[in-house]
């Protein structure tokens, strides 16, 4: 503990209020007391699951509260000012001044009518540090150091004219601008490709290190955590779980929690040989949206086996989802044909009978939304068995808590609403959903990408689990190369709406590789220090995202 | 329930005044609604509550009298343009393709007329009669209905449990009924009551001009139209259902606006 600290915060409490369905609405405390420094230079990575309250913490350096959220106790000292005691317009000089922030999703962060080098010297300029003109130069530098294309005229664009993985390079050169003392970064790399991420991820670590700022680094992943920070601290339900340097947490973690971040996707699964008869042979599908000019799929196909995993890999816009929703019959394709169980499948799902659409069912990336909000858990797995088997009353109900058991809920969750439900609960009940109307084969679209990472690894013990007890086949659409090292028995590696590469797992992830799945297999963050910089000397092409 | 702040309760108590009134006319009413007891436009007295009409009926029975038919028709015509226009409305929006173009452009062009013109017209070629005035009102109305409940249901149509209920094969009116109405049935809930207000109105100004409820019966727009005469003598008895519209609107908005805002907090903060 020293003066010197950019940030020190001090028994930090942090209230919000709830409105639990049927209840009154009341305080909860959601940050209980979080103490920590954070020296010039440094850059503090702050990890958990969600609901951890890292964003609140990230936040409240910038004394704000989101939403019903409330600073209720504590102290946080800026460059020695206790910025939770500072007037409204001391804080206004702080933020966007002193405090700046990079926010997860550049995409809806910028404004859409303004260009990007408006936005990134807005604050520089607004709070007098500098000139416009000095602004501009600096925004130019900071595109450059970046790693941005054509640093001198990029700013002139609108954001919808820049890749994901460019404007939030642009959101971190806005944040840099006005030469602050510390940055908060919140999820910078999250929504974006892995193969784009570790370009992101560069960029970040270089200008931090270049600028000299100190930052707070906030993420669910922490292995990409490691690659940016000099001290991590890992948060759990409020609470600090565990405070130390980099090489510490990640090679010697003292605490259980941290120990099962570490070691997390530890599946092991023996992948099984092709048999005889795939369930599922898609041939030559060619495809494209209406009213466009061009083919999201070219000669696609792959075959899927009985009570066997194939996972179809790739990153956004490589035409994974769109192969899914070619097999649900919701995108008819061009050309080509699908063959299920035996029979060929007819392209427009409206026209398929209602045996084809029991045997193949969906579970979908946002359990939140693919569940009706006003039906209740019953109700939403009850559905299937009232339709396709004419289940009504107590046998209805006796096979719901069957159901419920087998995704490891129980019969209290019957008359609960969606809402009630965590992420983990949902994506099980959606499960249930499926396994309701006894299936031959689940496309699995991102199941777990929107999970954290141990609920995620709950949810693929699951699914394994299943496939053992109900022989069902998975066609497991995922970008994360990890899930499909867990699960797969084959592989199926897109790219730009080609298979790059396909066979069985050993196959496809041993070398000899392909310029694409070399790229795609070395950007997957790895929980080892200075990996990033090995993986960037070695890159032998640049990522699509770029 | 137990969180009902103060302002829903004063338009609860007042709304619920005004439909109790109108329920329990002939009992709460002192005299007869076509009874002349007294000389034209008498002040209010003890005997006469708020004075006399223009042929020296009874102002505060025919007050009465008339909030039961003005509430009646309206609340009647509100619901079949409700059932009409939500159902339609959702129908279109989850057929989409030409059955949504012909349904919409078709709402554009009834609506491109204005309502109080083209209900002037039907019912001067049509007998007016309680029943019809009800009907043309509902279905001129629904059109309005019929854009919200389109436009709030192709918002809902893109979710992922409606497209998972198509996939499993379920029939439109599974998906109209079960899948989209529930949720769409807040944001209609509270137009409901903007919409009654409209109605309450409407058939007002349809009596006002004459083509409303017809003589004796008493409804608030007639009872204008038979004493609008006297605000130049300075008799107010014409203003008294103007009061009367405008006591109701606000106490219906008060429960709109709270019912608004139950289904935003529903969907809570960052969710």
């Amino acid at each position: 503990m020293t003066d010197t600290a950019v940030l020190k915060v001090r028994d930090l409490k942090i209230g919000a209020t709830i409105y639990p369905p049927g209840e009154k609405p009341h305080e909860i405390e959601i940050v209980h007391g979080i103490s920590f420094d954070l020296e010039p230079g440094k850059v503090l990575g702050l990890i958990g699951e969600s609901g951890a309250g890292k964003s609140t913490i990230g936040l409240a350096s910038m004394a704000y509260g989101r939403g019903g959220v409330e600073i209720t106790g504590g102290e946080v000292w800026v460059n020695g000012r206790d910025i939770l005691q500072s007037r409204h317009s001391d804080i206004r000089k702080l933020r966007g001044g002193e405090v700046t922030y990079v926010s997860q999703s550049a995409a809806a962060s910028f404004n859409p009518a303004r260009t990007i080098m408006e936005q990134v010297v807005e604050a520089a300029v607004e709070q007098g540090k500098f000139s416009r003109r000095d602004a501009e130069g600096r925004a130019r530098e900071l595109f450059a150091k970046l790693g941005l294309p054509d640093p001198d005229n990029i700013g002139a664009r609108y954001p919808h004219q820049v890749s994901g993985g460019q404007l939030q390079r642009c959101m971190t050169a806005l944040a840099l601008c006005p030469e602050p003392d510390l940055v908060v970064f919140d999820e910078p790399t999250t929504a974006l490709d892995v193969t784009t991420q570790i370009d992101v991820l560069m960029a970040i670590k270089e200008a931090i290190r270049d600028t000299g700022v100190a930052a707070l680094y906030i993420t669910h992943d922490l292995a990409v955590v490691a690659q940016v920070s000099d001290d991590i601290m890992v948060l759990r339900h409020g609470d600090t779980v565990e405070y130390g340097p980099v090489d510490q947490i990640i090679n010697t973690p003292q605490e259980e929690y941290t120990q099962a971040l570490v070691s997390v996707r530890s599946i092991d699964h023996e992948e099984k040989a092709p048999t005889e008869e795939p369930v599922l042979s898609v041939r030559n599908i060619t495809a494209r949206y209406k009213g466009t000019k061009f083919d999201v799929l070219h000669n696609v196909n792959v075959d899927l086996y009985p009570g066997q995993t194939l996972a179809v890999v790739g990153e956004s816009g490589s035409g994974k989802s769109t192969l899914a929703r070619v097999i649900t019959g919701l995108l008819p394709p061009r050309e080509g044909e699908i063959h299920f169980a035996g029979r060929t499948l007819t392209p427009d799902f409206n026209a398929r009978s209602r045996e084809d659409l029991r045997e193949l069912q969906m579970i979908y990336q946002m359990a939140d939304v693919a569940m009706n909000p006003r039906q209740t858990v019953g109700t939403i797995i009850g559905r299937p068995l009232e339709f396709y088997f004419g289940l009504r009353g107590a046998k209805k109900r006796q096979r719901i808590i069957e159901l419920l058991d087998e995704i490891e809920l129980g019969e209290s969750f019957m008359d609960r609403y969606p809402a009630e439900l965590s992420g983990g609960q949902k994506q099980r009940v959606c499960i249930a959903r499926a396994l309701a109307a006894k299936p031959k084969m689940i496309i699995c679209d991102e199941v777990t990408s929107a999970l954290d990472p141990l609920v995620a690894d709950g949810i693929l013990k699951l699914l394994l689990n299943l496939q053992k007890i109900e022989d069902v086949a998975y066609l497991f659409i995922t970008h994360d190369l990890a899930t499909v090292r867990a699960i797969a028995d084959n592989i199926a590696v897109m790219y730009k709406g080609k298979v790059q590469r396909y066979g069985q797992k050993s196959q496809v992830l041993s070398p000899p590789f392909d310029d694409y799945t070399d790229l795609l297999l070395s950007s997957v963050p790895e929980m080892k220090i200075g990996w990033l910089e090995e993986v960037i000397a070695h890159r032998k092409m640049e990522s699509a995202g770029n | 329930m137990k969180n009902i702040p103060l302002s829903a309760l004063v338009g609860l108590f007042f709304t619920a005044l005004y439909f109790l009134g109108a329920l329990f006319a002939p009992l709460l009413a002192p005299y007869g609604m076509a009874e002349v007891v007294g000389d034209v436009w008498e002040p209010s007295s003890a005997e006469f509550w708020l004075g006399t009409d223009n042929i020296g009926r009874d102002l505060l029975s025919r007050m009465i009298y008339g909030g039961r038919t003005t509430i009646f028709i309206a609340t009647v015509a509100t619901i079949i343009s409700f059932t009409t226009g939500a159902v339609v409305g959702i129908f279109a929006a989850v057929a989409g393709g030409w059955i949504d173009q012909v349904l919409s452009r078709f709402v554009d062009l009834i609506m491109s007329i204005p309502t109080l013109i083209f209900a002037l017209v039907v019912l001067s070629v049509t007998p007016v009669t309680v029943p019809m005035l009800i009907l043309v009102m509902g279905l001129l109305d629904s059109t309005r209905v019929f854009r919200l409940a389109r436009a709030v249901a192709v918002d809902i149509e893109v979710m992922d449990f409606v497209e998972a209920a198509r996939l499993r094969g379920e029939r439109t009116a599974w998906i109209i009924f079960r899948e989209i109405l529930p949720n769409a049935l807040s944001p209609l809930v509270a137009e409901m009551g903007l919409r009654f207000i409209f109605m309450v109105l409407f058939v007002s100004t349809l009596s006002f001009l004459g083509l409303g409820v017809q003589p004796p019966e008493a409804d608030w727009g007639g009872i204008v139209k038979e004493n609008k005469d006297g605000i130049v003598y300075g008799i107010p008895a014409a203003l008294l259902p103007a009061f009367a519209i405008a006591t109701l609107a606000i106490s219906v908005n008060l429960v709109a606006d709270w019912v608004l805002n139950r289904t935003t907090s529903l969907k809570g903060g960052r969710g």
